[in-house]
């Protein structure tokens, strides 16, 4: 297929373009293989790129002969609407070509196959995050530690949506392994995904395969139990419903029969399955954008979506889970139904709130490389549609056969980014990045001239050449050019485990994500926010550069203080009072190692 | 909330006085009968404070009651509990249960506690003591005439100068060709709960003016409540006393010469802030509103914000939705949908939004509701802050409140309910009137001079009494009772604390347009910081703000010290210089020095800027001892103020609690241990500045050392 025969109309002239801000204005409209681009042709005014990937629905509204308009709403919450004034004809066709290119299904045909960067790589974002590394400190050879990488998976035919290493106990062996993971939803056995510093470990997996009546797996059984040190017990953790883990058993899933897992106690801490969390974003998105409405309506929208109370549960049940492991001391196995969302969502927010590492810009991107992208999380597939095309309304033309899966459009990785959000809210202080980096994902895992985000898991990636054919998101926010903008200024390093507040007043809606293209952060009140952040980044500054010049000082002071001794201007003190000046002197210098003051 | 002792006590006995004079002379029947100098009227043990949201946890401790407040301290977390008695709102006896008899104390700063008391006759006789204290019957009884500010280092009379009506109008050039002062009302006689200056058209004259009172309710005639620069005015006044038809030549004539006042607009608005079925209903009491076929080119338009019965009852479901047990999401948004409160901050906002584009279109407007007392003072007071950048600043944000609220009469002893009697005319206008102030914040970060924290003090000081600044109904009230002889005043308080209410982020250069805030409903968010203020549970665990206030105070201190550096710097190496050059003028110079360095003593005070020549001779004095006494008084680093969970006394601090910096050791302190102020000697401005109690004792001892 040719973007050729996909674009009939590549460019017209006179189209009027309303955004939600500003008065409309007159445009070109290109359409390219992967851009819609929007240009007034005049110094000074921006261009309006728009990635076909990022267009979530297209909606035509045909006005006769004329043309009509074209409403482009996209998956990162933007909405623009383009009067076609050029004839029917291009107006069609237009509109055709977006539908077409924004659906595409071969992957390769994608923007980041053909974006070439223009500026060096330091460090190649494929390669930086491998399991081997991400796990080196449980790995060393000849330590004492009990896990082990097994390649079992290498061929991804034991597990299609794991990836080729996967981090297990060292005393199971691969084909205890394979026979786990064929009583476990998917093939997707326990493994480790966090071993916290006192001992206790996070494991995930999916449902096991137990049906209505007690099938049983001895392999499973002991893959689980090996992670136990002796006389302790442990938790699994379901995200589902009673009655939804009840109903599994039919399908043949179900939970672990209480009486061959002796050694742990099941809990149950609900979340909604993913396949509501679309819809639910879709009733936000839709509040946020109406800002015409009374408050007593915005308030029941916004409470009819559900989407805080998404964020609540998911946030609960994490600190639950960190609790076990934390406080109790002990481990936890972790699972929903096939172990790809909810899963995914909780073991990350889980390491988030106890994993200091995960708190910087590294950390976040080795965190969702470990858990969602090698954890088999199914970008591709979740983020296909997003709000806008809930419901199956907008046409899927032909030619896409696969087109658009009922339920498996989901947000998952937004409703994490956003659990992050409120942790960061409510600990400012100890997150290296700051709240744009989360922004900066949800954006990518959508639409994106990067290869990171693409394909539904690690077998998809290299099926698909990724690391060859495209560049990693990683690499290029980890250039010194990009990182500083992600940087929090009021960052001090926090060991300690950070617990959240899930009250119903500690959560907040994202404004700066849900309300960035509604115009109640127009006339001014965005702008005004980042003076606000540009300012807290300059008092840090400044702050800094007065820390090192008085010490540079106070060096300089005592150096002259000394000749001056040595020249008799100034009369040698007592050797005491000497002595006590030094202190002074260096005292500053060492309370910051010892204090952890302000960096 | 200040320990204070309470000293003369033989006024009138009231019953209030009587309870109060019991509970001081009670014989020391306890082995503790002071409690951080409070006199203990009464002890309690084996006491228990629930915790709403963590209904197995309750902390066990011994319940104080004193003169002034109700104290509970746990022994175990050693964290105390004040309540001031002027604060609480209700107090409850609830059922008995197995645990002893439950007292439920609910206060105006939005704290509520249940203390469960091992023996039922214990609990009636605090639950009756405080019935009496916290609503005491007349007003010589409220805290403020009892109130002496042990701990503060401010005199009696600060503050009661620092805002002048005439001065406030002067800043908006009046008197003026078109506006001029009135002394019709310097008795009181024209409206008692207007102040004695009044600024009117200079076109209106007395028969008008009298008129205008005469025709409105409690003679609260249009007056100028500010001048835009561009000549249009914000007027206030009352409603007429119009009924059905009734009309009055000298009113018409007064708006009329409201209008002329502005040469630029041909018509004005008459803004009703009431719904219009109030305003309506009001015309049957002979009141109601103007006829636009009487008035010559005025525009008339209702606005709709509700009156104070229904604001208090918002109120009151705004704090049950806070209060619900372990809600869902779902539950507490319904909760404060169903209040209605935010959508009465956002009349209030929209209202003041719509003044405010008339005037920035030159057109002058008359605001009033039913008295005019209410809803005008918060619409007028916030148009004033929207337009004018000097009441976003600390001290015009004062001048604000001192102009609106108190001089034109805001019945803040009815509203805020401090004393016994008239439930129904408490209601929060001025609650509600920070609350729109703080949501303005929120768009507008490095606009305003103040944080919140500065409008959370300005709410618990209205509702404590403490101060006599918002004692009284009106002004009349407020010198009939000579407050300024005999209560502190809170803007004397608050200048003592400037530094605790400054916005770190505020920027003076960006603090210069009008407001134009974007009132989508998006953007009206619940006000946690007030209302669930004392759920500790709930807030950030990092404050920004607190951790910015630190910064700057550092930076502030570092740049002070590293002036002083310099100047060191620059002295020694000047002599080490001149010693190299010439050692045979030596004897000379020192004489010089000794003659220049008397006068440079006298210039250092007269002068600010530096002398480099004046600082060498100033210097030349300085001894190794000296340099090491400068070095070591700064601090260069300070304690991160994370993880401090409790400060040396070992008080446990926890969100709302201020957490400060002692300059010196760079130690954190809470606010009582760090009640003294006193220069660095490495500080070059020798400005006063906190320290802790330990630093300010050795820098004392050294200082006495340096004298001797």
């Amino acid at each position: 297929m040719e973007f050729v025969e996909l674009i009939k109309t590549s460019r017209v002239d006179n189209v009027t373009l309303h955004t939600h801000i500003g008065k409309p204005v007159e445009v070109s409209l290109c359409v390219s293989s992967h851009h819609l681009i929007l240009s007034a042709r005049k110094e000074g005014v921006e261009e309006l790129w728009i990635l076909h990937q990022n267009i979530d629905a297209v909606e035509r509204k045909p006005n006769g002969m004329v043309g009509g308009t074209i409403v482009v709403k996209c998956k990162d919450f933007r909405i623009i609407q383009l009067d076609l004034n050029s004839g029917y004809e291009k107006f069609v066709n237009v509109a055709n070509s977006l539908e077409w290119l924004s659906t595409l299904d071969n992957m390769t045909l994608l923007y980041p196959f053909f974006y070439r960067p223009v500026y060096n790589m330091l460090e190649d974002g494929w390669s930086a995050f491998k399991t081997e590394s991400e796990f080196s400190k449980l790995l060393v050879p000849g330590s004492n530690e009990e896990w082990r990488i097994s390649y079992v998976n290498k061929n991804f035919t034991i597990c299609r949506s794991y990836p080729s290493a996967v981090v297990v106990p060292k005393n199971i062996d691969d084909e205890t392994l394979i026979a786990a993971s064929k009583f476990r939803h998917g093939g997707r056995f326990p493994v480790l995904s966090y071993k916290h510093e006192g001992g206790s470990v996070l494991l995930r997996a999916s449902q096991p395969l137990a049906g209505p009546g007690v099938k049983r797996c001895k392999e499973d059984e002991k893959l689980v139990n090996s992670v136990l040190g002796p006389g302790k017990k442990g938790y699994i953790v379901d995200t589902r419903s009673q009655s939804l883990a009840q109903s599994a058993k039919a399908r043949g899933g179900g939970v672990e029969p209480e009486a061959h897992y002796p050694l742990w106690k099941r809990v149950q801490r609900p979340i909604d399955r993913q396949a509501v969390y679309l819809d639910s974003l879709s009733k936000l998105v839709d509040a946020c954008n109406d800002v015409s409405c009374s408050i007593d309506k915005w308030m029941s929208r916004l409470e009819s979506s559900s989407w805080l109370s998404h964020v609540k549960d998911s946030l609960n049940c994490a600190c639950v889970v960190a609790q076990c492991i934390d406080q109790e001391g002990a481990s936890v196995l972790l699972h929903g139904s096939e172990g790809l969302d909810s899963t995914l969502l909780v073991t990350s927010l889980c390491q988030i709130i106890l994993n200091p590492d995960c708190r910087t810009v590294r950390g976040l991107e080795a965190l969702v490389e470990r858990e969602w992208l090698q954890a088999g999380h199914p970008f591709s597939l979740r983020h296909k549609k997003s709000c806008y095309s809930v419901g199956g309304s907008s046409v899927v033309p032909g030619g896409n056969k696969s087109g658009v899966i009922k339920g498996q459009q989901a947000c998952t990785f937004l409703l994490f980014l956003d659990c992050v959000f409120q942790i960061h809210c409510q600990f400012p202080c100890s997150f290296e990045f700051n709240t744009h980096l989360l922004i900066l994902l949800f954006e990518h895992s959508y639409s994106s001239q990067f290869g990171t985000f693409l394909g539904n898991c690690e077998a998809d990636r290299e099926r698909l050449e990724l690391s060859k054919k495209t560049v990693s998101l990683w690499s290029h926010l980890n250039r010194p050019e990009v990182l500083p903008s992600l940087m929090n200024p009021m960052y001090e390093p926090n060991s300690k485990v950070i617990w959240p507040s899930v009250a119903p007043m500690s959560l907040i809606l994202w404004r700066e994500l849900f309300l960035r293209y509604s115009s109640a952060l127009a006339d001014g009140v965005s702008t005004r926010l980042k003076a606000a952040s540009e300012n807290t980044i300059h008092l840090n500054v400044k702050d800094k550069e007065l820390r090192s010049k008085a010490a540079k000082l106070r060096r300089q002071l005592m150096e002259l203080e000394k000749e001056a001794i040595e020249i008799g201007v100034l009369e040698s003190p007592t050797s005491a009072l000497l002595a006590e000046s030094a202190d002074a002197t260096t005292g500053g210098t060492e309370e910051v190692a010892k204090n952890n003051s302000y960096p | 909330m200040e320990a204070s002792a309470v000293g003369g006590m033989e006024r009138r006995g009231s019953v209030y006085e009587r309870i109060r004079c019991w509970l001081l002379t009670q014989p020391a029947a306890h082995d503790l009968d002071h409690f951080k100098g409070e006199p203990i009227g009464k002890k309690v043990e084996g006491v228990r404070m629930l915790d709403r949201f963590n209904v197995k946890k309750s902390f066990v401790g011994v319940l104080y009651l004193t003169a002034t407040h109700l104290i509970f301290v746990d022994p175990e977390s050693k964290k105390e509990t004040w309540i001031l008695h002027m604060h609480i709102l209700s107090a409850e006896k609830m059922p008995l249960t197995t645990m002893g008899s439950p007292l439920q104390i609910r206060c105006k700063t939005f704290l509520s506690v249940t203390f469960v008391l091992p023996k039922e006759r214990d609990c009636q006789e605090i639950y009756t003591t405080l019935q009496q204290l916290s609503k005491p019957v007349q007003l010589e009884d409220l805290y403020c005439f009892d109130y002496t500010a042990s701990t503060e280092e401010v005199q009696k009379h600060v503050g009661w100068n620092f805002f002048d009506l005439q001065a406030e109008f002067q800043r908006m050039r009046v008197p003026n060709d078109a506006w001029s002062l009135t002394l019709l009302n310097k008795d009181y006689e024209l409206c008692d709960t207007y102040p004695r200056y009044l600024f009117v058209p200079a076109a209106a004259s007395t028969t008008v003016l009298m008129g205008s009172s005469s025709f409105r309710s409690k003679g609260r005639l249009p007056v100028l409540s500010y001048l835009h620069t561009n000549k249009a005015a914000i007027c206030r006044c009352s409603q007429p006393l119009s009924g059905f038809s009734a009309r009055c030549m000298e009113d018409e004539q007064m708006l009329n010469c409201i209008l002329k006042a502005n040469p630029n607009s041909k018509f004005m608005y008459v803004v009703d802030t009431r719904p219009k079925i109030n305003a309506m209903a009001n015309r049957a009491a002979g009141k109601g509103y103007e006829n636009e076929n009487f008035y010559e080119n005025i525009k008339f338009q209702f606005i709709g914000i509700e009156n104070i019965h229904i604001m208090r009852n918002s109120l009151q479901k705004l704090l049950e939705a806070c209060e619900q047990k372990g809600p869902t999401m779902n539950n507490f948004l319904s909760a404060i949908e169903a209040s209605g409160w935010l959508r009465h901050i956002k009349a209030v906002l929209d209202t003041s939004n719509f003044i405010v584009q008339a005037v920035q279109e030159g057109v002058s407007v008359v605001v009033h509701c039913s008295d005019g007392w209410d809803r005008t003072a918060q619409v007028c007071s916030l148009a004033s802050l929207f337009l004018d950048p000097f009441h976003r600043t600390l001290q015009g944000f004062q001048a604000l409140i001192e102009r609106e609220w108190l001089a034109f009469g805001h019945k803040f002893v009815d509203r805020c309910g401090f004393l016994a009697g008239d439930q129904k005319e408490v209601s929060p206008i001025f609650t509600q009137f920070l609350e729109c102030v703080w949501q303005l914040t929120n768009q507008y970060p490095c606009t305003f001079q103040f944080n919140e924290r500065f409008l959370l003090a300005l709410h618990d000081h209205v509702q404590s009494c403490q101060f006599g600044t918002f004692i009284g109904n009106c002004e009349k009230d407020r010198l009939d009772l000579r407050l300024h002889e005999r209560t502190y005043s809170l803007w004397g308080y608050i200048a003592n604390h400037m530094n605790e209410y400054m916005n770190p982020l505020y920027a003076a250069e960006e603090n210069t347009d009008v407001l134009v805030p974007n009132l989508a409903p998006q953007n009206i968010r619940f006000w946690r910081g007030m209302y669930c203020r004392f759920e500790s549970g709930v807030h950030p665990r990092e404050v920004m703000s607190d951790m910015l206030l630190a910064l700057c105070d550092h930076s502030s201190s570092l740049e002070d010290h590293i002036r002083l550096l310099t100047k060191r710097i620059d002295s020694l190496k000047a002599k080490i210089d001149s010693k190299k050059k010439s050692g045979e003028t030596k004897v000379e110079e020192k004489i010089e020095d000794c003659v220049d360095n008397k006068t440079s003593y006298d210039k250092e005070i007269s002068e600010q800027d530096e002398d480099v020549f004046k600082d060498e001779k100033v210097d030349s004095l300085v001894t190794v001892e000296q340099l090491a006494s400068e070095l070591k008084s700064v601090a260069v680093e300070w304690k991160t103020l994370r993880n401090v969970r409790e400060c040396n006394c070992s008080t446990p601090f926890d969100h709302f609690s201020r957490k400060c910096h002692c300059w010196r050791c760079g130690e954190v302190f809470c606010t009582r241990c760090i009640d003294k102020h006193t220069a660095l000697p490495g500080h070059d401005s020798q400005r006063a500045v906190p320290v802790c109690r330990t630093c300010y004792k050795e820098l004392r001892r050294t200082f006495s050392v340096d004298s001797a």
